[in-house]
């Protein structure tokens, strides 16, 4: 069973001679422990196809199945929980990390958990654990303002990774990180996604990044032009 | 998690500060309702203190306090044989002022019989008024030491005791002498005004056309007897017998010509109703714009606050945090702000009410009832803040 799975999935803004095509039927499947990237130039519509898949923006058209679950059919189905799915199978990475800055690095891990209903204590142990596997111990209770760039992200990654989602979405994890911190996260993204069968779907137009992917999609005027496993072009 | 409390915590000294300078205001709302609590009690502290359940005053007169009055003081004797009528005493009321030690010096004189109603209520230092002339008991707010002598109308009197929280409606400590001594102070001329009068009502009665001068002479001491006599009250207050119908007794000296008797509760409305009505509804207009300068304060600190987590709110968002987390988390720094602010406002008041020129009543259902508006206010403050948070849309925690 596929992680994710979308099929023509296509999201049309405006209408008549305002109508812009952000994403036009776009169609794939990424297994579970799959690193996949998605590259494009900007207004390429990665983004798009991103949010869309992350239940953030409606699709026009289109079919999203997440670890099994029909979630979209032509938009949203009336009475989904969007927030529900998002908790339970869905894990974000930001590229500016959006770590909440009144919370430490251990409750900013924490929120996840609990928004999920897991109790305070226990949200507290998992969420150590967690940080400490990623090599943050010895921050578990600074404010994000004292961390570096490599630590807000890898503490971005971890509350990404805290519900064990299927799926995670990552938008430019890179992009406000050096090439050696760069380099570290994507390394750290395909340990977890082989370690957690997770499907990690990240956007990026930093191409010193695609070596580390299992497969690529290349996205231009809305359109999935190209699609390459690593090393290989098709 | 309580994310309001984390927030709060990493911004406390904003928090802080902003809570402080808001109490300061609600001190000012708390000190308003003292203030208007202590014109009422002012108003009425004389009344009360006498104890009367009928004040009989001038014809057509919204007397003692509101109007002037002046009746003859032997009335007592008529009022104390109406039945029902347990007691009567004739009273008499003026505002002195002079100077003391180069500085103003103002109070409200009461003139009472030893022994009958409307003397001091309660004697705090010294003792209460023995003789029958030139003793005085004063409120220790007129900051007279026992044993000083105050110059009254060509006469000196000694302090010999002191009252407490006794003012007049408009607030000057009052001070007690004998009727007699009263009536002097405020009704007999001085010995020049005297010899002049006498002089005058002489040449006058010796003109008279009708009358001997042998006559004239007779009829001149006697006329200027009553003409000069100081046996004039302000009012007459009676107790009256238990069991006795007020209305009726009433209603038997509304018979006679030139008296008005006014119950009790007819001086509170006079007083309360005319005299501090403007300045009640002064408090009250003044209190309602500083309770809403309050709320607009709070929603705009609250709605500023929102502003400042749109990002965070936007992510809280995205990660699946529920509606009602984030509406707990501005509802609650709301809530915990007026709470803050209440208690900083109250502590200050508390410590500075017996400070304030004039008194300053704290009653505890106005600071309840001040407690629950401030909550009401808090939470339709946060209003619009959680109407910005909801309406904020996941996707706006993605880019740059």
């Amino acid at each position: 069973m596929y992680a994710v799975t979308i099929e023509k999935l296509t999201k049309i803004y405006g209408s008549g001679d305002t109508e812009v095509v952000a994403l036009s039927d776009a169609t794939f499947d990424v297994a579970p422990g799959e690193l996949v990237a998605i590259l494009g130039p900007s207004g390429s519509g990665k983004t798009t196809l991103l949010t869309t898949i992350g239940l953030v923006t409606e699709p026009t058209r289109g079919r999203v199945v997440l670890d099994g679950e029909l979630i979209v059919e032509n938009g949203w189905p009336a009475g989904l929980d969007l927030k529900r799915v998002r908790r339970e199978k869905l894990g974000f990475i930001f590229q500016h990390h959006n770590l909440i800055p009144f919370l430490t690095t251990v409750e900013n891990v924490m929120i996840a958990l609990e928004n999920n209903g897991v109790r305070p204590s226990e949200a507290r142990e998992r969420s150590v654990e967690l940080l400490r596997s990623l090599g943050l111990g010895h921050r578990l209770d600074h404010y994000p303002a004292l961390l570096s760039g490599g630590e807000s992200q890898r503490t971005a990654i971890a509350r990404a990774l805290a519900n064990r989602p299927r799926v995670i979405l990552a938008d430019e994890p890179t992009a406000a990180l050096d090439t050696e911190n760069g380099k570290n996260v994507m390394r750290l993204l395909k340990k977890l996604a082989v370690e957690n069968d997770s499907a990690i779907l990240v956007v990026t137009h930093d191409h010193r990044m695609v070596e580390g992917f299992d497969r690529i999609f290349e996205v231009n005027d809305g359109r999935i032009v190209n699609e390459r496993r690593n090393g290989a072009g098709s | 998690m309580n994310l309001a409390l984390r927030d709060i915590r990493h911004h406390r000294n904003r928090f802080v500060q902003t809570c402080i300078g808001l109490g300061l205001l609600l001190g000012v709302v708390m000190s308003m309702g003292g203030i208007y609590r202590g014109l009422f009690a002012d108003a009425t502290a004389v009344l009360n203190a006498t104890t009367a359940d009928l004040w009989v005053v001038q014809q057509d007169t919204a007397g003692p306090f509101a109007a002037t009055s002046r009746i003859p003081e032997d009335v007592k004797y008529r009022i104390r044989a109406v039945p029902g009528v347990a007691q009567a005493s004739a009273l008499s009321f003026q505002n002195i002022q002079g100077e003391r030690h180069g500085k103003p010096f103002r109070f409200f004189l009461v003139g009472y019989e030893l022994g009958g109603l409307g003397g001091p209520p309660v004697i705090v230092a010294g003792r209460a008024i023995r003789q029958k002339h030139y003793e005085i008991v004063v409120d220790r707010a007129l900051k007279v030491p026992i044993g000083e002598r105050l110059r009254l109308a060509d006469n000196d009197y000694t302090v010999v005791g002191h009252t407490a929280r006794m003012v007049s409606s408009a607030g000057d400590p009052v001070a007690y002498v004998t009727l007699a001594d009263a009536q002097k102070i405020q009704f007999q001329d001085d010995d020049n005004a005297v010899r002049n009068n006498r002089a005058r009502l002489e040449e006058q009665i010796s003109r008279l056309p009708y009358l001997a001068p042998s006559q004239a002479s007779q009829l001149t001491p006697q006329v200027a007897g009553i003409v000069g006599s100081t046996h004039i009250a302000n009012t007459v207050v009676a107790r009256l017998s238990p069991g006795a119908d007020l209305a009726l007794v009433q209603e038997r000296i509304s018979r006679w010509n030139h008296f008005r008797p006014l119950s009790a509760q007819d001086q509170v409305r006079i007083l309360t109703e005319g005299m501090i009505k403007q300045a009640k509804m002064q408090l009250g207009l003044f209190r309602t714009l500083l309770l809403i300068i309050s709320g607009v304060i709070i929603s705009l600190i609250i709605y500023t606050m929102t502003l400042d987590k749109l990002r965070v709110i936007a992510t809280l968002k995205l990660i699946g945090t529920r509606n009602r987390v984030i509406v707990g988390l501005i509802l609650q720094q709301s809530l915990l702000m007026g709470l803050i602010a209440y208690a900083v406002g109250y502590v200050l008041i508390s410590l500075t009410y017996e400070k304030f020129p004039r008194r300053v009543e704290l009653v505890p259902s106005d600071l309840a009832g001040l407690f629950v508006i401030v909550l009401a206010i808090c939470v339709a403050a946060s209003l619009v803040g959680i109407r910005k948070a909801l309406r904020v849309e996941p996707a706006e925690a993605l880019g740059g």
